[in-house]
């Protein structure tokens, strides 16, 4: 290796040494992401999964209520015609129970992954831990991908599974709730359910959202690397004010010499693009929501077809901000690596 | 993976060596032109007063900040060959980066998941004679005991070079005494070499081969602890032959009580002095004294 080892009379010294490879050191980022965070990535959703859980018993206690009020007014019928053809309205239900259960974590998910990324570079400078971290072989470059990895990727994924844990037990309460009241055809949400397609839909527009996701995510860990102090503050309030200071004094340049401004081209960029693209959907404001062909509530969970998703890969749109988002990625490691902490 | 093979060092080569560093911080200079080398197998003390550049110099050792000038830390540049150079160095930049969220059990297992030279089995034998429990969090411990993790966990760690910046700052003496008993019975030999700072001069005076003395971002003392008896003689002159001191021009004088004046001499031999009065060797904390004059003024 180095020439200046290579003098004869020095002695060598025999050191241990075990091999790491690279594989194996990225898992123990991953895991160290998680000890850390396992409150935002696993108790938030348990916990809000479990309040729902709550709202559920009590509307399933005050449904039966009324059910058996009713049966006693004999005001209930029994009969529930399906036509051929469509879904039962319980099989529906089940549907959508465990939609709404992967759902509920989704929504806790947003949120999470919004403060981990804005906290995912700062909080370590805050209290200093950067010079641990920073004391071990690890690349800057190795640290800042195992933070987006669980961004991105393990944070929906575990978002989804405990979604659907959690859509499990309200579909327990449903079932039960049903049983227990006699409703008719109740076996129809175990027989005309499809839970494995709703599953599998959420699963397949994953890549989607990590793709389309990137520049948020970018801009958060950027402001995460960069500020000092508030980086919510930087990452929140300067795109928004900046966009409302700019549409004013454009606003008024545009009345005075009769130029449009593209106003919406410039929230849409800074705001929807570079803020929101952490809540999953956002896509569909480009692509149109026509794939998705709904002709109304019971068409939902029947028709529930994500893969036209995948056609925000095919805008403009989705590349720039793929682009823009790694480009702020790798400012964020050169950021982390060079940073002084004073 | 994990299998152990051994790796041939060659213990001879300089570990640090730095020629012409340049650093500004806010248009002063943090490095001037700074050059030292640091040889394998020493115990290093880089001693200055504050925002005399003790620190940036070490960031610019272990790679954490940009500079000019030229750096070879164990033959590798640590601007560019971090990464690579982390293996063989470590460093304790002071006792409160650990993050606090980290349980004991997390902190090893991860040190071992990416550490290609960590030995687990040591580090646990080491917080063995702790009060630390695996499932204890940094959050929980006193700074002592924070300091005894984190010196667990670099002293399983092969390195061949340890960098301690201000290691003890803020811990008792009981826990000071025992970090520095610690780092020689069970870490240091002669193919280690560790470069500490610290304020505590006379703590680490005895364990120190060789002292630094940095001010305003130069070297302006660089010596191995059993030459400067040669160099410096302190001499406790009597009150009648004050002039004749005088003459020898001493670098540092301080009248005492009861009429004798203290008196540093460099570079006068011995047999000059011996006629003057008491003579010894100086203390590391007087040398330092007198080679900063005027530091603050």
């Amino acid at each position: 290796m180095n020439a200046i080892y290579d003098t004869p009379e020095q002695t060598p010294v025999q050191r241990a040494t075990r091999s790491i490879g690279a594989a194996d050191r990225f898992k123990m980022l991953l895991k160290r992401e998680f000890w850390e965070n396992r409150g935002g990535f696993v108790w938030a959703p348990v916990i809000t999964g479990a309040i729902a859980t709550l709202f559920a018993l009590i509307g399933a206690i005050g449904g039966s209520w009324a059910v058996q009020h009713a049966k006693a007014t004999s005001n209930f019928s029994q009969d529930l015609q399906v036509p051929a053809g469509e879904l039962h309205p319980l099989a529906m239900a089940a549907d959508l129970v465990l939609l709404g259960g992967m759902w509920i974590a989704i929504i806790v998910m947003v949120f999470v992954v919004f403060f981990y990324l804005l906290g995912s570079l700062y909080d370590e400078r805050r209290d200093r831990s950067v010079l641990f971290w920073k004391s071990l072989p690890v690349a800057d470059t190795e640290t800042v991908l195992s933070k987006l990895a669980w961004a991105v990727v393990l944070a929906p994924l575990f978002a989804i599974a405990i979604g659907i844990g959690i859509g499990l037990v309200l579909w327990l309460v449903m079932a039960v709730t049903t049983f227990l009241n006699g409703v008719p055809g109740a076996s129809a949400m175990f027989t005309d359910s499809r839970p494995f397609h709703m599953i599998w839909q959420v699963i397949s527009v994953i890549p989607v959202y990590t793709a389309w996701s990137l520049p948020t995510v970018g801009w958060l860990m950027l402001c995460s690397a960069w500020a000092k102090r508030f980086p919510f503050l930087w990452a929140v309030l300067l795109p928004i004010l900046g966009c409302a200071l700019i549409s004013l004094s454009g606003g008024i340049f545009g009345a005075i010499s009769g130029l449009e401004f593209p106003f919406e081209q410039l929230w849409y960029v800074v705001v929807f693009r570079g803020l929101m693209g952490l809540i999953p959907g956002t896509w569909y404001a480009r692509i149109g929501t026509d794939s998705i062909q709904l002709d109304g509530p019971q068409d939902m969970p029947n028709h529930f077809d994500l893969s036209g998703s995948w056609a925000a890969f095919a805008t403009l749109d989705m590349w720039l901000g793929i682009t823009l988002g790694v480009a702020m990625i790798v400012l964020a490691i050169r950021l982390r690596r060079w940073r002084d902490e004073g | 993976m994990n299998a152990v093979h051994s790796e041939a060092v060659y213990s001879d080569a300089p570990v640090v060596s730095a020629r012409g560093l340049r650093k500004l911080y806010k248009g002063k200079p943090a490095l001037d032109d700074t050059r030292f080398d640091i040889g394998p197998g020493r115990i290093v003390g880089l001693i200055g007063p504050n925002g005399a550049g003790k620190t940036t110099a070490l960031k610019a050792v272990l790679g954490l900040i940009p500079f000019e000038g030229e750096l070879k830390v164990l033959g590798r540049d640590p601007r560019t060959e971090r990464d690579d150079l982390m293996k063989d160095v470590c460093f304790i930049a002071d006792v409160a980066v650990l993050p606090r969220w980290i349980r004991v059990r997390e902190a090893i297992e991860f040190v071992a998941g990416v550490h290609p030279r960590f030995d687990r089995a040591k580090c646990e034998r080491f917080l063995l004679n702790t009060k630390l429990t695996p499932q204890m969090r940094v959050r929980e411990m006193s700074k002592g005991m924070i300091v005894q993790l984190h010196l667990a966990l670099v002293m399983a760690i092969d390195a061949r070079l340890l960098i301690l910046d201000e290691p003890t700052l803020g811990l008792d003496i009981l826990y000071r005494k025992e970090f520095y008993k610690r780092l020689l019975e069970d870490y240091f030999d002669e193919h280690k070499t560790i470069v500490i700072t610290t304020h505590q001069v006379e703590e680490i005076e005895n364990i120190l081969t060789d002292v630094m003395f940095i001010r305003d971002g130069k070297v302006v003392l660089e010596a191995q602890m059993d030459t400067l008896g040669e160099r410096y003689v302190d001499v406790l002159v009597d009150a009648g032959r004050l002039e004749e001191a005088r003459a020898l021009k001493p670098v540092d004088e301080h009248a005492l009580p009861f009429g004798k004046t203290r008196m540093l001499f460099e570079g006068v031999p011995a047999s000059q002095l011996a006629g003057l009065g008491e003579t010894r060797i100086p203390d590391l904390a007087d040398l330092f004294v007198a080679v900063m004059k005027g530091t603050y003024a």
